[in-house]
């Protein structure tokens, strides 16, 4: 089969390699139609996330037809649509029970490496180093699914592919990025970060009744799409001071809840800020550009919720515990526990609650991949949201 | 999950005796006189010339304690004797403040008398090899032993976390130096099979020694093993209905020569990583039905195999 592999920094190849095959019972075969490139692979791609090995398949967003089901899959048959969770999860174990797929306690093989980093492991990845499992992706024909019993949801045929496709990952990543925030009438919500992440945070803040909801970025595509997804106020963080600004929008109380959907290579307007951070990073001092992070921490109201989805590897430095401590801020983190989330999204989907597919901006056959991370990374043509068809 | 090796304790109070020593000996050597202050022998001309060699004195056990070496905690007791002999003589020629100072020093060299006696008295009755000979009771003299812990909690109840251990002959699914175990007479004896690199095999008999239903197993080899070993598991319940709390400790004997090496090979470098591996695997088995495999990791998760890592992509 031809599938999207990591050879490198930089460096992204289609090639072909064997198929894959059931190697535990509770494994699925499917048939990829499409899968789209996340922006935690630019991570990836951009050489930030240990434990990478050249030809490693990936990819972490896909959907496609069961070809081929191990003999402990009894709820799917051949020929089923389903979509995909990013999160590995057994279903099995106590932090599956309690819904926290993400942090899995059996589904990662190489729990020894995170375990050294982090203390404990997380759960398996698809296509996301071998720290997070070594599984191969699903940016390729056909991904091996573990545990299928488990994560894939069935899709009706009459939605379209690019509708169903982000309850892989970026739908519910950016809902559950709402949903912990607790919002109630009256809320405004501010969200770093109005990539396709932001955008659904956007989109579900707004759901569940938050009053405004501000988006803030440097790119004015970016930041149109989130008001496509129903932002109140958008901010061009290279345009204004973001601090002087909520405290204007919000009379000095600052936002209820923050949303962090920007991870570990944000950006700072200021230039010698932005080196400095980029320098501890390029050293190795530090495997995180924080400033989306510390800027929603010192935004955000007293007794205020940070929330953060935006993908992190390691350690960091300057994190602001003071205002942290002292202003007696919650925060609300994890790798999205997809598993608890497919399902009503879904329904949102088939109600018309929501159409995802507004951030689809290109669509390429799997064979251009190189060329989708690089219009991606580079945000080149307006580049919000890449499908990819094998 | 988490594992251990033998006597951490000891060692820690070993590190204080020499942490007490190395301080001691550098005060003496830089400060003597300020030494003799504090001890109330400053009017003594000999003490002058004296402290300073107790401080180097202090200095030669002192390291090998920070090392964790206990048995030098009886170069201590002997060094104690000779100071509180000195101290004492020196007591009975002084009083008042400067009577008080010396009483309190000698106070203090006494306790520290006591600690270093009991550290020595705690290491000979024990050495590196003393965790095993719990397990190994009357076993034969040896060059050392491989003794390890470690637990997980699995999310089952304990009666069948307890079958599933209990019938041995399902240790090699997830042992990974096991190659088999064959039950005989009901499971009260079984022979074992296990591998070492280089293509060495080792087998012995076992017997069960102790048998609680749900709670506890411990076995170990008949006379006549390749290699003497021992084993135990505890099932207990995890507070609030969480599962059943696995705790794991295996002992073999480590013989010289040919036979050594084995037993080191079968557990590689990391003797603790081996075995959480293990039970890693046992959770993954009663959990989900199988050991967990990706294809970048199909050896499944043992510490020194991964980097024999091979790309996450299929392999045909």
């Amino acid at each position: 089969m031809r599938a999207t592999q990591w050879m490198g920094k930089n460096h992204i190849e289609v090639n072909e390699v064997p198929d894959p095959q059931i190697l535990n019972d509770r494994d699925a075969i499917v048939k990829i139609s499409s899968t789209a490139i996340c922006g935690s692979d630019l991570h990836l791609y951009d050489g930030f996330i240990p434990t990478m090995r050249k030809g490693d398949i990936v990819g972490h967003e896909f959907m496609g037809e069961v070809v081929e089901l191990g003999k402990g899959v009894g709820n799917l048959k051949v020929g089923d649509r389903v979509v995909v969770p990013f999160p590995i999860a057994c279903g099995n174990c106590v932090a599956c029970e309690k819904g926290l797929f993400s942090v899995c306690e059996n589904s990662n093989p190489n729990a020894r490496i995170p375990e050294k980093l982090m203390g404990h492991a997380p759960c398996g990845i698809f296509g996301y180093s071998h720290m997070m499992g070594g599984y191969p992706g699903g940016q390729a024909e056909y991904a091996r699914v573990p545990f299928a019993d488990v994560g894939p949801i069935k899709v009706d045929a009459d939605l379209t592919d690019e509708q169903v496709l982000f309850l892989s990952d970026i739908f519910p990543t950016g809902y559950m990025g709402a949903e912990v925030c607790d919002i109630s009438p009256g809320d405004v919500v501010a969200v770093w970060g109005a990539g396709p992440v932001g955008q659904f945070a956007v989109a579900s803040a707004r759901m569940l009744g938050a009053e405004r909801v501000i988006a803030i970025d440097r790119f004015d595509y970016r930041l149109a799409k989130a008001r496509e997804a129903g932002a109140t106020d958008v901010l061009n963080y290279e345009e204004v001071d973001v601090l002087d600004a909520l405290q204007e929008i919000t009379a000095g109380r600052g936002p209820d809840a923050a949303i962090d959907c920007v991870g570990m290579e944000a950006h700072h307007p200021t230039a010698a800020v932005h080196a400095y951070d980029r320098a501890k990073q390029a050293t190795m001092m530090e495997t995180e550009r924080p400033h989306a992070l510390r800027e929603a921490i010192l935004a955000v109201k007293n007794g205020g919720t940070v929330s953060i989805v935006g993908v992190y590897g390691g350690l960091m430095d300057k994190f602001p515990i003071g205002s942290l401590m002292n202003r007696s801020l919650t925060v609300k983190t994890g790798q999205c526990h997809v598993q608890r989330y497919t399902k009503p999204l879904y329904e949102r989907i088939r109600n018309g609650d929501i159409d995802p597919s507004f951030v689809v901006s290109h669509t390429l056959p799997l064979a251009e991949a190189a060329d989708g991370y690089r219009m991606f990374r580079d945000k080149k043509d307006e580049c919000n949201k890449v499908v990819l068809k094998p | 999950m988490s594992s251990s090796r033998s006597r951490p304790g000891l060692r820690r109070t070993a590190r204080v005796l020499g942490l007490a020593s190395t301080g001691l000996g550098v005060a003496m050597l830089r400060d003597p006189k300020g030494v003799a202050r504090v001890s109330g022998v400053d009017d003594s001309a000999t003490a002058l010339s004296v402290i300073p060699l107790v401080g180097a004195r202090e200095l030669l056990h002192g390291l090998p304690l920070l090392a964790g070496r206990a048995g030098w905690a009886w170069t201590r007791g002997a060094g104690d004797a000779m100071d509180l002999t000195a101290m004492g003589i020196a007591l009975s020629h002084r009083s008042g403040d400067r009577g008080r100072r010396l009483r309190n020093a000698t106070v203090a060299v006494a306790g520290l008398a006591a600690l270093d006696l009991l550290t020595a008295a705690r290491s000979r009755r024990s050495g590196s090899r003393s965790a095993a000979r719990e397990l190994l009771p009357g076993s034969a003299p040896w060059k050392g032993a491989i003794d390890v812990s470690a637990a997980t909690t699995v999310n089952k109840a304990p009666e069948e976390v307890y079958r599933y251990w209990r019938d041995f002959s399902r240790l090699p699914e997830f042992m990974a130096h096991v190659r088999e175990v064959r039950t005989l007479d009901g499971g009260a004896r079984s022979h074992w099979v296990a591998e070492a690199p280089g293509k060495l095999s080792v087998e012995w008999d076992a017997e069960v020694v102790e048998d609680s239903p749900g709670e506890l197993v411990r076995w170990r080899s008949l006379p006549g093993a390749d290699i003497e070993n021992a084993g135990s598991v505890e099932f207990r319940p995890a507070p609030g209905g969480r599962g059943t709390e696995v705790r794991v400790r295996l002992a073999y004997a480590q013989p010289g020569g040919r036979l050594g090496k084995v037993v080191a090979g079968l557990f590689g470098e990391s003797p603790e990583q081996q075995v959480r591996d293990d039970l890693t695997r046992f959770k993954q088995v009663l959990e989900t039905g199988q050991v967990v495999r990706s294809e970048g990791s199909p050896h499944g998760p043992q510490a020194r195999r991964l980097v024999a890592q091979r790309p996450a992509a299929p392999r045909s």
